[in-house]
């Protein structure tokens, strides 16, 4: 050993035993990945390393999705490790939706040998090109002493500041080199310093404002959930505090619980009459976390338009990218919240409850409209009703819920409350077809005793059904409940009031039969085709302790409401199907 | 509330450390998000502290202008941004080489008018000149097209760069 390192105390290894290193000491404790040529080195550094479980995947984009899963879930970053090439412009639906959601990951991607990169030698892409604009930032390490210091700099760019995917592209030549390895202490940036701290001034002028609403309302989103447990603690003690009402966007359900009176449900573009109406009317709108995204706006100019608007984000270009705010704070979500508390208490301020008392009845009145009412039938089940059972047949229990995309996940988000954060997993953002499944399996592997469910469409699940596999190797008692109308619902719906009923390309008539398929897998396959029958299979599901699969066969043609039709204010929902309009505005038309 | 307010022209000085694709993500940002870039330029300026100098010439409303900032300012290699239009007093230089073929009364008009605007000849033959000019870039745009008629050919220009007037830095 050089003389120069025993002072040090640092440790010379190869650069694939510095991963792993690497790996270990900033706490990881599951990887999830895909072997292939580039790896190599790593994967024979990780033979050795029994206390570090590897999940082997069965795509690389699944790999990114439970490693999401995991994260969202525990609120630790999650780690995906994938070869050179297609292994690395697998994981890029993947990176794009962590990015889009804000979900800390760190992605080790093998490289070709620096001699040959340029080359278009065999498997080689250009990793940091491809994914630079999916990730918060990326690093292509083409010197081997600045593995270790560019491993830990991974880890606290993803999970500091608004979380995201980063990218560490490690050529093969650098897996095999020998250096120095020191631990990830005092890791800073020389740029990269997030601001959590809200400005004091703003925080006493959004405490002001919150003071003299009329016609309050919290509207909280993911950031909250990111904060950490500390945010959703904070928001419900100053949600209770004011007694205002709260609604949330889809990244943000379970930071305040859904039995509580002040709850008002989901917001946006099939979020809860109350909630829209209550956004659209109120005098004081305080967003917490979230970021004015255009399925929560609908049309900009009719946003909200007689608000004062306070914008807790940790994000400064979260603020006045799509709606101009009166408050900007930039912060982390717990710290701020803990600061609008202090201020509000220590100025005993107290809700103006005979100004706020009309402002309930009102929001009681859009309440009484019952919006997430369906007609239910006794003979077909009703994707709702699947949803409902499934809640109230699981709610008592330690759960956690992934989605797909489409119809089905917005009836879960509707009809599935949540009382606690991180117990909700779905791709809000980026919409990732596909991303329930592995999801369900990252999150199984990091809660290995609580029930975790996938609740599924048919199309969806059917882009990357083949992790079932991977849930049975791993021993992941994981349930997809499959919501099958045979349709890709959502795009159905929108052909429906969009385009005149031409239900161009969104029937599947080739399904596959999903118990013959779960048994192919080594899975249990259950289906349940009528609504007298939902309670038993739902039962049964929970029962068996292995990956089951659940064919939910539903009504067709059911459609998801309420729903804002794009193109139009928060106070012009449709509730139903008669009052679907036939029409829709050119401006609507064009927006998705 | 939604702004409408009509695009300005911003000159947007940015320090990053220099490091391999910090260009990239800045272009890269620019064009994925559908910002303008009218003239770019970058080299670095501390060679001991590896920080290269951007400026950006963009046309965007103010709001836009703020969103382009904070996007900037999220990308980890990015140290500073500074809108030089109006955070700052601030100079704006540009350098062209501008070559004219012409021959008599045409050649000597172009070797008077490049006198007026003081650019200096780099390279002459019998038929040609190559004239280097820096100025304000109207200043060029006006010899440009002064140019044009006497046998213009061949246009470079770097592209603006900017600093603040008076002791402050950026």
């Amino acid at each position: 050993m050089p003389a120069a390192t025993e002072k040090s105390g640092a440790q010379r290894l190869t650069g694939a035993q510095i991963v792993v290193q690497a790996l270990l000491d900033n706490g990881v404790d599951t990887v999830f990945g895909y072997p292939g040529g580039a790896v190599l080195p790593i994967y024979d550094a990780l033979f050795e390393h029994a206390e570090l479980r590897h999940v082997l995947v069965r795509h690389e984009q699944g790999a990114v999705h439970a490693a999401e899963g995991y994260a969202r879930s525990t609120g630790r970053p999650g780690i995906v490790l994938v070869t050179s090439g297609p292994g690395a412009t697998n994981v890029v639906t993947g990176l794009a939706d962590a990015m889009m959601d804000s979900i800390p990951i760190v992605c080790l991607t093998g490289q070709v040998a620096t001699h040959l990169i340029g080359s278009d030698a065999f498997q080689e892409a250009d990793t940091v090109g491809i994914t630079r604009p999916c990730t918060k930032h990326n690093w292509l390490v083409k010197v081997a002493a600045d593995l270790p210091r560019v491993l830990h700099e991974a880890f606290y760019v993803a999970t500091s500041g608004r979380p995201g995917p980063v990218v560490v592209d490690i050529p093969k030549d650098i897996q095999f080199a020998e250096i120095d390895y020191f631990g990830p202490k005092n890791i800073e940036h020389r740029s990269y310093k997030p601001q959590v701290t809200g400005d004091p001034k703003k925080i006493e002028a959004a405490v002001d404002l919150m003071a003299g609403a009329k016609r309050p309302i919290f509207y909280t989103g993911g950031g909250v959930i990111n904060s950490g447990p500390e945010a959703s603690k904070l928001l419900r003690e100053l949600v209770q505090l004011t007694g205002y009402p709260i609604t949330s966007t889809l990244m943000g359900l379970g930071a305040y619980p859904a039995s509580d009176p002040q709850w008002l449900g989901l917001v946006g573009m099939h979020g809860t009459y109350e909630s829209n109406n209550a956004m659209h009317d109120c005098d004081v709108m305080i967003n917490i976390g979230a970021r004015f995204d255009d399925r929560v706006t609908g049309l900009l100019e009719a946003f909200s338009p007689e608000s004062k608007k306070i914008h807790v984000d940790i994000d400064p270009s979260s603020i006045n990218k799509n709606i101009l705010v009166d408050i900007p704070i930039i912060g982390d979500c717990a710290r701020v919240l803990g600061d609008l508390i202090k201020v509000w208490k220590r100025r005993k301020l107290t809700t103006d409850e005979c100004a706020i008392q009309p402002w309930w009845t009102q929001i009681d009145k859009w309440r009484d409209r019952q919006c997430l009412k369906y007609k239910q039938s006794s003979t077909i089940i009703k994707p709702q009703y699947a949803i409902q059972r499934l809640y109230e047949l699981t709610k008592d229990m330690d759960v956690y819920i992934s989605t797909e995309v489409g119809q089905h996940q917005m009836w879960a988000a509707q009809h599935y409350k949540f009382e606690e954060p991180n117990r909700w997993m779905t791709s809000g953002g980026l919409g990732t077809m596909g991303y329930g499944l592995p999801a369900a399996v990252g999150i199984q592997i990091a809660h290995p005793d609580s029930l975790v469910i996938d609740i599924a469409g048919e199309a969806s699940v059917l882009m990357t059904m083949q992790e079932l596999s991977t849930a049975v190797q791993h021993d992941l008692p994981i349930k997809v409940f499959i919501i099958n109308n045979q349709y890709m619902g959502m795009v159905r719906q929108w052909q429906e009031i969009l385009h005149d009923r031409r239900y161009s390309h969104s029937y599947t008539e080739a399904l596959p039969d999903f118990v013959k398929l779960a048994e192919a897998y080594g899975a249990c396959g259950l289906r349940v085709e009528k609504p007298e029958d939902v309670d038993d299979v739902i039962k049964e599901m929970i029962s068996v302790n292995r990956p089951v699969l659940v064919d939910c066969v539903v009504d067709k043609e059911e459609n998801c409401f309420p729903m804002i039709p794009s193109g139009a204010a928060h106070n012009k929902m449709i509730l139903s199907q008669e009052e679907s309009p036939r029409e829709m505005s050119e401006e609507g038309k064009v927006l998705v | 509330m939604i702004e409408d307010k009509p695009a300005e022209r911003r000159c947007i000085a940015i320090l990053v450390d220099n490091e391999a694709g910090a260009l990239a993500r800045v272009i890269g940002l620019f064009s994925g998000r559908g910002y303008n870039i009218d003239s770019l330029t970058v080299a670095e300026v501390d060679p001991e502290k590896h920080t290269s100098r951007i400026t950006i010439v963009t046309q965007a409303t103010p709001m836009i202008v703020e969103q382009i900032k904070a996007q900037l300012n999220r990308l980890v290699p990015v140290q500073s941004v500074v809108d030089m239009t109006t955070e700052y007093e601030s100079v704006e230089r540009e350098l062209a080489l501008v070559k004219v073929c012409c021959t008599g009364e045409k050649r000597v008009e172009s070797l008077r008018l490049s006198e007026v605007f003081r650019a200096h000849v780099v390279d002459t033959t019998h038929e040609s000149f190559v004239f280097e000019l820096t100025g304000a870039p109207s200043k060029l745009d006006a010899f440009v097209n002064l140019m044009r008629p006497l046998g213009l050919v061949d246009v470079s220009r770097t592209g603006v760069v900017a600093i603040a007037r008076g002791s402050e830095i950026m």
